[in-house]
This record gives C-alpha cells, sequence and structure tokens, in this order.
C-alpha cells in the first residue's frame, strides 16, 4: 500500500479578508517529487508556511506523515525539512556555525555532525569561507548556503520553495541531481516551488499549479501538456493562469523585500 | 550533547562578544551615570546625612546596565523575524520552551556579565564592598534581574513586528522601570503615590536585594526581596513562553 506524506484537503488562508489559498487540496506520496508552480502571488508560500506548522489555517484540514500540523506541531516538525524562499540565516555567525546551530536544532548526533557539515560546504563549495561571516558572502553564496543547511539532517519530507532562486545554472544542476539522488537512496519526499519550468518538468514526479488562491491543474507534466495540448510545460502554464504579469501581488511583495532590505543593521 | 538550549545560548553570548562596539557602548552609559550623579549629588546626599552616595548609587547602576543589556538582547527576537532567522528555529523539531530557555539564558548571561564589569568599574571609582560574605547573594539578584528582563523583553518583541515601537518601550518601560526603582534616591520618606509605584516596580526589589547584599543597607528585607525577584522572574518566564509559543511568521 502506497502510504501518503502529505495531504492537504480543503486549505484556506484568509489575511484580513484578502483569501491567499482558496479551498486547495492535493496529496503527495511518499518519495515522490512534487512541483508545486504557480505565477506570484499564487500563494504557494503561504501553502508551505501552512503545512510546516509556521501560519495557521483558517480552514481545512492537513496531514504531514500522517500528524496533524496545527495539533501535533512537534510530531510534525520531526519529520520535515525545509529551505525557505526568504533568507533564514544568521548573518553574524559563520558559515560553519549556521551549519552547527541547525545540526544542534535537529539532533543531529555529535559524531556525525563535522562530517556532514563539512560533505555538504564542500558540494556547495563553500568549505574555504566556512569561517567567514555569512555577512559577507555574496547573494548566491548565501542560498548555497541555506540549500547544504537544509541538507545536514535526513529528514522524510523535504520543503523547498525556491530553492535555486539567485543560482546559476551550473549550481543549479548540481544541486537538482543531489536532491534527486537523496530522494531516490532515502526514499525522501520532496515538495518544491520554482519558476523555471524545465527544471520543475526534469525533477518532478507529479505537478499542481494554483493560481489566485485556487488549483488548476493537476498531474504529470506530460498529462499537464496533453491536457492544453502544448509542446512544453512552459508554454502550457501559460495557458492555464494567462500571460498577464501578476504585478500588483509581484510588486508588492518585492516591495516589502526591499524595505526590509532597507532596515539593514 | 550539543544540544539546542546550549546551541542557543552560545549563539547570544557569541554574537554579544563579537559585537565590540555594543559592548563598549554598554558600559558609557554606566560610567557616565557613576560620575556623574556619583560625584554630582555625592555632596547633597552626604549633607543630608545619606552617607556616601556612590556606595548607595553603585548597586542602582548595576543593575541599570544589566536592565538594559537584558531588555535589549530580549526585544532582539525583533530582528531575527526580520532577518529572516527566527523561522529557521521555529520550524525546528525543538519545543518553544527549549528554546525561550535557551535564548533567555544566553541574554541573561550577557547582562549578567555586562553588570560585573560595572562592578569592576565601580570598585575603581570608589565603591567597597562591606558584606564580603553576601557576596554570593549579590551574584544571585543580578542573575534574577538578568532573567527576568531578557524573559520580559522577549516577551514584549513576541507581540511586535517592527522596531518602531522601540522608542515607545524605551520611553514608557525602561526608563521608568529604572528611574522608579530606588536605583538613584532612597526610599524613606517618599510621597505616597511614588512610593507605590516603587513597591509595584519587580526591579525596586532587584536593587534592593543587590544593594542589600552588598553594602548591608535593605530598605525591604532580604527574604522579601528574594520572594519578589524569584515569583515574579517565573511568572515573566512562562507568560513570555507562552507569548513566544504563539508567534507566527
Ligand atoms: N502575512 C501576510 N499578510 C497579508 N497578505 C499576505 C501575507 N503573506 C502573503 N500574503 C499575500 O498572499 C498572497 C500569496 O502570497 P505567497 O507568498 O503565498 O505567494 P507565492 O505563490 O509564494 O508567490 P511568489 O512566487 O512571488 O513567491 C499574496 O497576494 C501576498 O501578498
Ligand atoms: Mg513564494
Amino acid at each position: 500500500m502506497e502510504e501518503l506524506a502529505i495531504v492537504a484537503k480543503d486549505l484556506v488562508k484568509n489575511f484580513n479578508g484578502f483569501t491567499a489559498v482558496d479551498h486547495v487540496s492535493f496529496t503527495v506520496k511518499q518519495g515522490e517529487m512534487f512541483a508545486f508552480l504557480g505565477p506570484n502571488g499564487a500563494g504557494k508560500t503561504t501553502t508551505i508556511k501552512m503545512l510546516t506548522t509556521l501560519l495557521q489555517p483558517t480552514a481545512g484540514t492537513i496531514l504531514i506523515n500522517g500528524n496533524d500540523p496545527v495539533k501535533q506541531q512537534d510530531l510534525v516538525r520531526k519529520s520535515f525539512g525545509i529551505v525557505f524562499q526568504d533568507p533564514s540565516l544568521d548573518d553574524d555567525l559563520t558559515a560553519y556555525e549556521n551549519m552547527e546551530f541547525h545540526a544542534a536544532f535537529y539532533h543531529v548526533p555529535d559524531n556525525q555532525r563535522e562530517e556532514r557539515i563539512r560533505v555538504l560546504l564542500n558540494f556547495v563549495e563553500l568549505w574555504e569561507r566556512k569561517d567567514n561571516m555569512v555577512k559577507t558572502f555574496s547573494g548566491g553564496m548565501k542560498r548555497r548556503l541555506e540549500i547544504a543547511r537544509g541538507l545536514i539532517h535526513h529528514p522524510k519530507i523535504l520543503f523547498l520553495d525556491e530553492p535555486t532562486i539567485g543560482l546559476d545554472p551550473q549550481t543549479r544542476n548540481h544541486m537538482w541531481e543531489y536532491i534527486k539522488d537523496l530522494n531516490k537512496k532515502e526514499k525522501m519526499t520532496v515538495f518544491f516551488t520554482t519558476h523555471y519550468m524545465e527544471e520543475a518538468e526534469k525533477a518532478s514526479d507529479k505537478i499542481a499549479i494554483i493560481d489566485k488562491g485556487k488549483i488548476i491543474s493537476q498531474g504529470t507534466a506530460a498529462g499537464i501538456k496533453k491536457s492544453t495540448k502544448k509542446s512544453s510545460l512552459e508554454d502550457a502554464f501559460l495557458e492555464l493562469t494567462g500571460r498577464k504579469i501578476r504585478d500588483e501581488d509581484a510588486s508588492a511583495t518585492d516591495r516589502m523585500r526591499t524595505h526590509r532590505k532597507a532596515w539593514g543593521r | 550533547m550539543k544540544g539546542p538550549i546550549y546551541i542557543m545560548w552560545l549563539r547570544q553570548v557569541k554574537k554579544y562578544w563579537r559585537s565590540k562596539p555594543r559592548m563598549i557602548g554598554a558600559l558609557g552609559q554606566p560610567l557616565l551615570f557613576l560620575l556623574a550623579f556619583g560625584f554630582g549629588f555625592g555632596p547633597i546626599f552626604q549633607k543630608a546625612g545619606g552617607g556616601n552616595y556612590i556606595e548607595f548609587l553603585a548597586p542602582g547602576i548595576i543593575a541599570m546596565s544589566i536592565l538594559f543589556t537584558a531588555m535589549f538582547t530580549g526585544i532582539e527576537v525583533i530582528w531575527d523575524r526580520r532577518f529572516g532567522f527566527l523561522k529557521e528555529t521555529l520550524v525546528a523539531p525543538v519545543s518553544r520552551t527549549q528554546i525561550m530557555i535557551g535564548r533567555t539564558l544566553g541574554g541573561a548571561t550577557v547582562s549578567f556579565l555586562q553588570g560585573i564589569v560595572v562592578i569592576l568599574m565601580s570598585l575603581l571609582i570608589g565603591f567597597s564592598i562591606t558584606h564580603w560574605a553576601l557576596l554570593p547573594g549579590a551574584i544571585l539578584f543580578m542573575f534574577l534581574i538578568a532573567m527576568l528582563f531578557t524573559a520580559f523583553g522577549t516577551a514584549i518583541a513576541s507581540r511586535l513586528d517592527d522596531m518602531q515601537a522601540f522608542p515607545l518601550i524605551m520611553n514608557f518601560l525602561i526608563m521608568p522601570i529604572f528611574f522608579l526603582s530606588g536605583a538613584l534616591f532612597p526610599l524613606e520618606g517618599l510621597p505616597k503615590g511614588l512610593e507605590l509605584v516603587i513597591k509595584l516596580n519587580p526591579l525596586s526589589y532587584g536593587v534592593d536585594g543587590l544593594r542589600g547584599t552588598l553594602t548591608g543597607a535593605f530598605h525591604f528585607s532580604l527574604m522579601l526581596d528574594l520572594a519578589v525577584m524569584l515569583g515574579v522572574t517565573l511568572a515573566i518566564g512562562i507568560i513570555g513562553t507562552w507569548l513566544f509559543s504563539k508567534i507566527e511568521v
């Protein structure tokens, strides 16, 4: 029998009257690579935050590895790892210290910590910089560190919210290979979002497309292309979500981000 | 085993140790207070029969430096939230109680050390410890003040999401807590209203406990000071943990 890693049923999230996620339902099988696609402001991050106990859903039910993120937060937190879309490093610690912190927080056994940190920092080519403060890193280096950090412990479910944002093609390919490998070897379920359609098509077993808070299509990449009669996933995506730029939403988020940066210490 | 509480504590201590300007800045204020008030009001205090003012003032200034450092480190949760690091801790399989304990112990350690430096500084200026035997008691009071106000800062920060409220906190919480605590003036013969406010301020008991254990002069009593400080620290710790566990990002 196939076990389900993630079940979301009629998930809703309202922010002061604005519905960011609107009756979203999907299931992700154990060991599956699941791509969650959608234009800016579609509700991807909000959904991930609800799945990972960071936000309380307004309505609907969720099961993560069989547990409810609202009522069984601790059990749920034990079963997943996450790479956030937004920055989440401590800039005033070194790369190594950020990794060490994570290892302690995820109960990686003492005798494995050093080894895993070394392997992963080498993997993202940051080993030489391990004792530098994160605030001296470039955007891409920070991103690589966040990915390495997310892989220190091997969770049952890995959430990746636009993991490859700001990375060069070499690093992107490299990273996906590593993740696919983990997925195969450890049967790790991977739930990811991305705006690169080729990436989604290559990496995923299954895809869901969300727009304005609602899921508008689900299936395999081939299935989605077939149902829209398009030859590429990108065309299918544009066909389903329209060509109009989601500027209100996108620019609002961007403005928020720039505003945050301007707050820098 | 380097567990979550330890690593959280270590992070606070390391970050503080590395920000030298902050450490030095945090020593400038108590030094200024000791010099300006200590020597400025000293003669009047003496004439009014209060004795040596530095002797009276130093414990208050030590408490002040702990109060300020503790509140600031507590409020740092706002920065962690803004720079995204808070998310990293909140999704981990670690209870919010443990995070809160690690964070509070870290902030308390840092503010406690700051207090120790201020003691040494006041000894240089002319403060003298009359009851060496009670020094462990003084250390306990310093640590309690540090714990209480780190937890308090964290509790407040759990409900705020930007630094805009900071001047409000500074002027309507930290300053009054300090000025209305008996840190600067004796509590004998005060107007009733003022006396009441001071009695409601937990720092008054911290200052009194510290002053009593360092110089032998209690206004309340060792037992009362200790009981109030322990009780309030525990209560704020619990409330703070609860508020902290309600944070959404
Ligand atoms: N805390 C919040 N308060 C109010 N509105 C919010 C909040 N968080 C998200 N939103 C809104 O919810 C909508 C969905 O946002 P979300 O971040 O989930 O989009 P997304 O699909 O991840 O987009 P992107 O591809 O740009 O990352 C947006 O319109 C956003 O402005
Ligand atoms: Mg997003």
